[in-house]
Protein backbone atom coordinates (compact mmCIF):
# COMPACT_ATOMS: atom_id res chain seq x y z
CA UNK A 1 0.00 0.00 0.00
CA UNK A 2 2.61 2.63 1.21
CA UNK A 3 4.12 2.89 -2.24
CA UNK A 4 1.36 4.08 -3.73
CA UNK A 5 0.33 6.15 -1.33
CA UNK A 6 -2.34 8.98 -1.86
CA UNK A 7 -3.38 12.38 0.13
CA UNK A 8 -7.01 10.41 0.17
CA UNK A 9 -5.78 7.30 2.06
CA UNK A 10 -5.27 9.42 5.80
CA UNK A 11 -9.36 10.67 5.21
CA UNK A 12 -10.16 6.57 4.94
CA UNK A 13 -7.75 5.68 7.60
CA UNK A 14 -9.88 8.33 9.48
CA UNK A 15 -13.09 7.32 8.54
CA UNK A 16 -12.25 3.57 9.90
CA UNK A 17 -10.29 4.21 12.64
CA UNK A 18 -13.02 7.16 14.10
CA UNK A 19 -16.03 4.44 13.60
CA UNK A 20 -16.51 0.57 14.09
CA UNK A 21 -18.13 -0.14 11.13
CA UNK A 22 -17.56 1.71 7.89
CA UNK A 23 -19.40 0.93 4.61
CA UNK A 24 -17.94 2.65 1.72
CA UNK A 25 -21.00 2.68 -0.91
CA UNK A 26 -22.94 4.38 -3.81
CA UNK A 27 -25.19 6.27 -2.36
CA UNK A 28 -26.37 6.95 1.35
CA UNK A 29 -27.69 4.35 3.70
CA UNK A 30 -30.79 6.01 3.49
CA UNK A 31 -30.79 6.44 -0.21
CA UNK A 32 -28.56 3.57 -1.78
CA UNK A 33 -28.09 4.17 -5.59
CA UNK A 34 -26.77 0.84 -6.63
CA UNK A 35 -28.39 -2.60 -5.63
CA UNK A 36 -25.68 -4.31 -4.18
CA UNK A 37 -24.92 -1.39 -1.37
CA UNK A 38 -28.60 -1.93 -0.51
CA UNK A 39 -27.85 -5.22 0.20
CA UNK A 40 -25.30 -4.77 2.55
CA UNK A 41 -27.56 -2.00 4.28
CA UNK A 42 -30.22 -3.81 4.79
CA UNK A 43 -27.60 -6.70 6.31
CA UNK A 44 -25.97 -4.02 8.70
CA UNK A 45 -28.91 -2.51 9.18
CA UNK A 46 -31.32 -5.82 10.08
CA UNK A 47 -28.12 -7.05 12.40
CA UNK A 48 -28.44 -3.78 14.11
CA UNK A 49 -24.90 -2.34 14.15
CA UNK A 50 -24.40 1.51 13.91
CA UNK A 51 -22.65 2.19 11.16
CA UNK A 52 -21.32 5.04 8.73
CA UNK A 53 -21.75 5.10 5.06
CA UNK A 54 -19.45 7.15 2.66
CA UNK A 55 -20.58 8.14 -0.04
CA UNK A 56 -18.20 7.21 -3.48
CA UNK A 57 -20.75 8.72 -5.58
CA UNK A 58 -20.16 12.46 -3.68
CA UNK A 59 -16.02 12.57 -4.07
CA UNK A 60 -14.09 10.80 -6.99
CA UNK A 61 -10.62 11.31 -5.09
CA UNK A 62 -12.29 8.49 -2.34
CA UNK A 63 -14.30 6.21 -5.39
CA UNK A 64 -10.77 5.53 -6.46
CA UNK A 65 -8.83 6.27 -4.02
CA UNK A 66 -10.26 2.89 -1.75
CA UNK A 67 -10.17 0.89 -4.83
CA UNK A 68 -6.22 1.50 -4.19
CA UNK A 69 -6.35 1.16 -0.11
CA UNK A 70 -8.37 -1.82 -0.30
CA UNK A 71 -6.65 -3.66 -3.31
CA UNK A 72 -10.29 -4.43 -4.39
CA UNK A 73 -11.73 -2.96 -7.91
CA UNK A 74 -15.74 -2.92 -6.55
CA UNK A 75 -17.70 -1.04 -4.56
CA UNK A 76 -19.18 -1.78 -1.43
CA UNK A 77 -16.46 -2.38 0.69
CA UNK A 78 -17.37 -2.87 4.50
CA UNK A 79 -14.68 -2.32 6.75
CA UNK A 80 -15.02 -3.39 10.74
CA UNK A 81 -12.64 -1.91 13.20
CA UNK A 82 -10.18 -0.75 10.86
CA UNK A 83 -10.25 -4.13 8.55
CA UNK A 84 -11.41 -4.90 5.34
CA UNK A 85 -13.91 -7.00 5.41
CA UNK A 86 -15.23 -7.67 1.73
CA UNK A 87 -17.42 -6.58 -0.56
CA UNK A 88 -20.99 -7.45 -1.02
CA UNK A 89 -21.05 -11.25 -2.05
CA UNK A 90 -18.39 -12.02 1.04
CA UNK A 91 -20.84 -9.49 3.65
CA UNK A 92 -24.44 -11.67 2.42
CA UNK A 93 -22.51 -15.12 2.68
CA UNK A 94 -20.92 -14.27 5.81
CA UNK A 95 -24.77 -12.71 6.95
CA UNK A 96 -25.99 -15.92 5.88
CA UNK A 97 -23.32 -17.97 7.74
CA UNK A 98 -24.07 -16.47 11.02
CA UNK A 99 -20.46 -15.04 10.54
CA UNK A 100 -21.23 -11.19 10.36
CA UNK A 101 -22.56 -11.66 13.46
CA UNK A 102 -19.81 -13.55 15.60
CA UNK A 103 -17.32 -10.93 14.12
CA UNK A 104 -19.14 -7.40 15.74
CA UNK A 105 -19.67 -9.76 18.59
CA UNK A 106 -15.68 -10.86 19.18
CA UNK A 107 -14.84 -7.21 18.01
CA UNK A 108 -17.76 -5.59 20.10
CA UNK A 109 -18.71 -3.22 17.74
CA UNK A 110 -21.52 -0.41 18.72
CA UNK A 111 -25.41 -1.20 18.07
CA UNK A 112 -27.29 1.10 16.19
CA UNK A 113 -29.06 3.57 19.00
CA UNK B 1 -22.52 -16.20 -24.97
CA UNK B 2 -20.73 -12.76 -25.58
CA UNK B 3 -17.15 -11.81 -26.21
CA UNK B 4 -16.71 -10.48 -22.50
CA UNK B 5 -18.60 -14.17 -21.01
CA UNK B 6 -15.98 -16.28 -23.45
CA UNK B 7 -13.02 -14.40 -21.99
CA UNK B 8 -14.33 -14.55 -18.61
CA UNK B 9 -14.53 -18.46 -18.75
CA UNK B 10 -11.29 -18.93 -20.67
CA UNK B 11 -9.27 -16.96 -18.63
CA UNK B 12 -11.09 -18.83 -15.17
CA UNK B 13 -10.46 -21.99 -16.74
CA UNK B 14 -6.90 -21.27 -17.36
CA UNK B 15 -6.06 -19.71 -13.78
CA UNK B 16 -7.89 -22.14 -11.67
CA UNK B 17 -9.22 -25.64 -13.97
CA UNK B 18 -12.50 -25.38 -11.99
CA UNK B 19 -14.51 -28.31 -11.31
CA UNK B 20 -17.51 -26.10 -11.89
CA UNK B 21 -17.81 -23.28 -13.92
CA UNK B 22 -21.34 -20.96 -14.26
CA UNK B 23 -21.06 -18.23 -16.15
CA UNK B 24 -24.43 -15.67 -16.28
CA UNK B 25 -24.83 -12.29 -18.19
CA UNK B 26 -27.38 -10.43 -15.73
CA UNK B 27 -26.96 -7.48 -17.45
CA UNK B 28 -30.70 -7.29 -18.66
CA UNK B 29 -31.34 -6.81 -14.86
CA UNK B 30 -29.87 -3.65 -15.04
CA UNK B 31 -30.53 -1.80 -17.82
CA UNK B 32 -30.75 2.13 -17.25
CA UNK B 33 -28.40 1.25 -14.54
CA UNK B 34 -25.46 3.62 -13.92
CA UNK B 35 -23.16 0.36 -14.44
CA UNK B 36 -25.04 0.07 -18.25
CA UNK B 37 -22.65 0.52 -21.35
CA UNK B 38 -23.54 3.08 -23.50
CA UNK B 39 -23.98 0.74 -26.26
CA UNK B 40 -26.60 -1.63 -24.76
CA UNK B 41 -25.34 -4.55 -25.47
CA UNK B 42 -24.72 -5.87 -21.75
CA UNK B 43 -21.94 -8.21 -20.64
CA UNK B 44 -21.78 -4.95 -17.80
CA UNK B 45 -23.19 -7.61 -14.92
CA UNK B 46 -21.94 -11.04 -14.18
CA UNK B 47 -22.73 -13.68 -12.02
CA UNK B 48 -19.49 -16.37 -11.61
CA UNK B 49 -19.76 -19.43 -9.86
CA UNK B 50 -16.26 -20.82 -9.64
CA UNK B 51 -15.59 -24.19 -8.04
CA UNK B 52 -11.59 -24.58 -7.59
CA UNK B 53 -9.33 -26.62 -5.69
CA UNK B 54 -7.18 -23.57 -6.35
CA UNK B 55 -9.50 -21.97 -3.69
CA UNK B 56 -8.81 -24.83 -0.81
CA UNK B 57 -7.58 -22.94 2.79
CA UNK B 58 -8.09 -19.71 1.15
CA UNK B 59 -10.30 -17.36 3.01
CA UNK B 60 -13.00 -15.22 0.78
CA UNK B 61 -11.63 -12.01 0.44
CA UNK B 62 -7.99 -13.90 -0.82
CA UNK B 63 -10.45 -16.06 -3.24
CA UNK B 64 -11.96 -12.78 -4.85
CA UNK B 65 -8.56 -11.33 -5.10
CA UNK B 66 -7.64 -14.06 -6.54
CA UNK B 67 -10.71 -13.44 -9.25
CA UNK B 68 -10.44 -9.74 -9.72
CA UNK B 69 -6.39 -9.93 -10.46
CA UNK B 70 -7.70 -12.55 -13.52
CA UNK B 71 -9.95 -10.65 -14.90
CA UNK B 72 -8.54 -6.88 -14.57
CA UNK B 73 -8.78 -6.32 -17.82
CA UNK B 74 -12.48 -7.05 -18.50
CA UNK B 75 -13.37 -5.37 -15.11
CA UNK B 76 -10.74 -2.11 -16.32
CA UNK B 77 -12.63 -2.05 -19.49
CA UNK B 78 -16.37 -3.00 -19.10
CA UNK B 79 -17.13 -5.32 -16.80
CA UNK B 80 -19.13 -3.27 -14.24
CA UNK B 81 -20.10 -5.92 -11.03
CA UNK B 82 -19.07 -9.22 -10.65
CA UNK B 83 -20.91 -11.46 -8.16
CA UNK B 84 -19.01 -14.10 -7.23
CA UNK B 85 -19.49 -17.56 -5.49
CA UNK B 86 -15.94 -19.49 -5.43
CA UNK B 87 -15.80 -22.58 -3.62
CA UNK B 88 -13.43 -25.47 -2.96
CA UNK B 89 -14.48 -29.04 -3.49
CA UNK B 90 -16.64 -30.63 -1.26
CA UNK B 91 -17.93 -26.70 0.37
CA UNK B 92 -21.04 -27.22 -1.26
Amino acid sequence: MSENEQPIFAEIRKDIADNDVVLFMKGTPMFPQCGFSAAVVQVLTHLGVKFKGVNVLANDEIRNGIKQFSNWPTIPQLYVKGEFVGGCDIVREMAEAGELQTLFDEKQVAKAS
Amino acid sequence: MGEYSNRIAAKLTAAFQPTRLDIVDDSSRHHGHAGEHPDGGGETHFNVAVESAAFAGKSRVERQRLVYGVLADELKERVHALALKLTAPGEG
